[in-house]
């Protein structure tokens, strides 16, 4: 692995070296390093697209790792991947995406990740995007995420994408049965003329089912950002989904919440809120004696946390 | 020594020209404790604000240790020595009180530090050092944590705008403690905006301002009698008698 191929691996999976546990490393579209464990089993697909993940019930405390990274020019790939996450297991997965494109064709990875969680498994997925290089190819991600969670699963999802995508498309469905719930945490930053759209589309089929979809983004320059974010209340369930959004420069933010109950037990709650930073805030960490620009950094800083 | 020359302030309103402070001067001397009072609507908090720079006067001059920094910015006096306690503290998403304090003491003090400060305004600080500075703080919980970022930073010159509002008795006992402790201790000068009683009896000195004017400035021993006068006559009173 070269130098910016390790640099794509810190940025989007925290390390240089092969991790311990269970892992997948995808480099320009070849298997770059692969190990099952005694509970977490990898295997690629029959038809060569991807790869599939088994998580025996009750394997407790253990992670996976399957950054992909990209630093060949002008390649574009589909990857598959479907986790099986056994019951009563209780997991982490990191995934990531690193593109850097020093050439003038884009680069694009699609992954499309299936989530098939069992009767009270636990699951924290947390998966970044992060793009560099200075080469005029546009790096492009449009990750899907469908989930299914049955009776008492939890699956807590964190994704990050804060720098150097130009475009991307994400698009996460979920299914939720009996006591099923969901936690989503988005944060995005767009900057120049890059555009991001975000679609979640949460159905709450099962009685007691929860799902909690947040956002945070920041949109910068010329860059535009889309937000929809669907729920469906099937059940007696609960719902909430919230997006927060910052413009700064020219950068323009649409959010379409929407949430439709069909039954008559069927909470839910949509916020959402778009604007500047608020002057009041700057203010006042300008009394703390910071300038204009660190008290802007630190507010954008503290929101994406 | 923070000198107040002369300080007017207008506002277009309506396309009238609307006079909120009118040609006021005084000085804040070193390791004074200064109390404003005086009614609502007639400039305090304006007054707060030009000293932190947030707003320039029309006119006049504010120097501070004989250095003009009337056209100085926020920043600029901030790292001069001037804090400022907002009568309605600043919400963010995302930024900690741990953060907050850590960024108002301008160095990388220690969770234990930070703590400190939480526990002289009364705050239990370890349900407090990891919470968001958000809506989920109540108005008198995020009202001490204002407080705290101003001792926080112990500067030589700390204005306090309507500490009082928004906290309840009990804690109000505390903070007349906070004060009497800042002044005691803190080699530095305070300027309290206020409504209370208790709090015009810890000064030093008391100025009053009515419709952007000063009308009266002393030693707190000769202005608040004439306070307390007044108000028993006119029936009306623009600060909180201490309920004995």
């Amino acid at each position: 692995m070269d130098a910016i191929q390790q640099q794509l691996l810190e940025a989007v999976a925290g390390f240089h070296e092969i991790p311990a546990g269970a892992y997948n490393i995808r480099a320009n579209g070849q298997t770059a390093a692969r190990n099952s464990s005694a509970n977490i089993e990898i295997t690629p697909k029959e038809d060569g697209t991807g790869i599939e993940i088994h998580i025996k019930p009750n394997t407790k405390k253990e992670s996976v790792h399957i950054p992909v990274i990209l630093s060949q020019a002008g390649l574009k790939e589909v990857v598959y991947n479907d986790f099986y996450i056994g019951e009563n297991a209780d997991v982490t997965i990191i995934a990531g995406c690193g593109i850097h494109n020093g050439g003038s064709a884009s680069s694009q990875h699609d992954g499309i990740h299936r989530f098939v969680i069992g009767k009270n498994a636990k699951v924290k997925y947390v998966e970044k995007h992060y793009g560099s290089g200075d080469g005029s190819g546009e790096r492009i991600m449009n990750p899907k995420t469908e989930i299914e969670i049955a009776q008492g699963g939890y699956m807590e999802m964190d994704t990050v994408q804060i720098k150097g995508v130009d475009s991307t498309i994400r698009e996460t469905t979920a299914k939720l049965e009996e006591g099923a719930k969901i936690v989503v945490m988005e944060r995005l930053m767009t900057h120049g003329h890059q555009t991001a759209e975000s679609r979640f589309k949460i159905e709450m089929n099962g009685k007691g089912s929860s799902a909690n979809i947040v956002s945070r983004s920041v949109a910068r320059d010329e860059s535009h950002q889309v937000f929809f974010s669907d729920l469906e209340g099937n059940a007696q369930c609960s719902g909430h989904t919230e997006c927060d959004a910052i413009i700064v420069g020219n950068a323009k933010i649409s959010s379409l919440p929407q949430i439709t109950a069909n039954h008559p037990d069927a909470a839910l709650i949509h916020e959402a809120a778009i604007g500047k930073i608020a002057g009041e805030q700057i203010i006042k960490l300008m009394t703390l004696g910071l300038t204009e620009a660190e008290a802007e950094e630190q507010i954008i800083s503290g929101f994406l946390k | 020594m923070l000198e107040l020359r002369n300080v007017s302030f207008q506002v277009s309103e309506e396309s009238k020209e609307k006079e909120i402070l009118n040609d006021v001067s005084f000085k804040l001397e070193d390791n004074k404790f200064i109390a404003i009072t005086g009614p609502n609507g007639g400039g305090k908090s304006t007054l707060a604000r030009i000293i932190a720079g947030i707003e320039k006067p029309s006119s006049g001059q504010i120097l501070l240790d004989g250095e003009d920094i009337t056209n100085l910015s926020i920043t600029e006096r901030a790292n001069r020595g001037i804090s400022y306690a907002f009568q309605q503290p600043v919400r963010f998403k995302g930024v900690t009180v741990l953060d907050l304090i850590r960024l108002a003491a301008g160095k990388k003090i220690t969770v234990a530090g930070a703590c400190e400060y939480l526990s002289e305004v009364g705050l239990c600080a370890k349900d407090y050092i990891n919470r968001e500075v958000n809506s989920s703080l109540s108005g008198g919980e995020i009202k001490r944590i204002e407080i705290a970022t101003v001792i926080a930073r112990g500067t030589k010159i700390s204005v306090f705008d309507e500490p009082e509002a928004g906290i309840d008795l009990w804690s109000f006992q505390n903070l007349i403690q906070v004060f009497e402790k800042m002044h005691d201790r803190l080699h530095g000068s305070i300027l309290i905006i206020s409504h209370q009683e208790r709090i015009l009896r810890t000064a030093d000195e008391i100025v009053v301002i009515a419709d952007g004017k000063i009308t009266a400035n002393g030693k707190k021993e000769e202005i608040l009698p004439t306070l307390l006068e007044e108000s028993s006559v006119a029936g009306c009173k623009y600060w909180q008698k201490e309920e004995r």
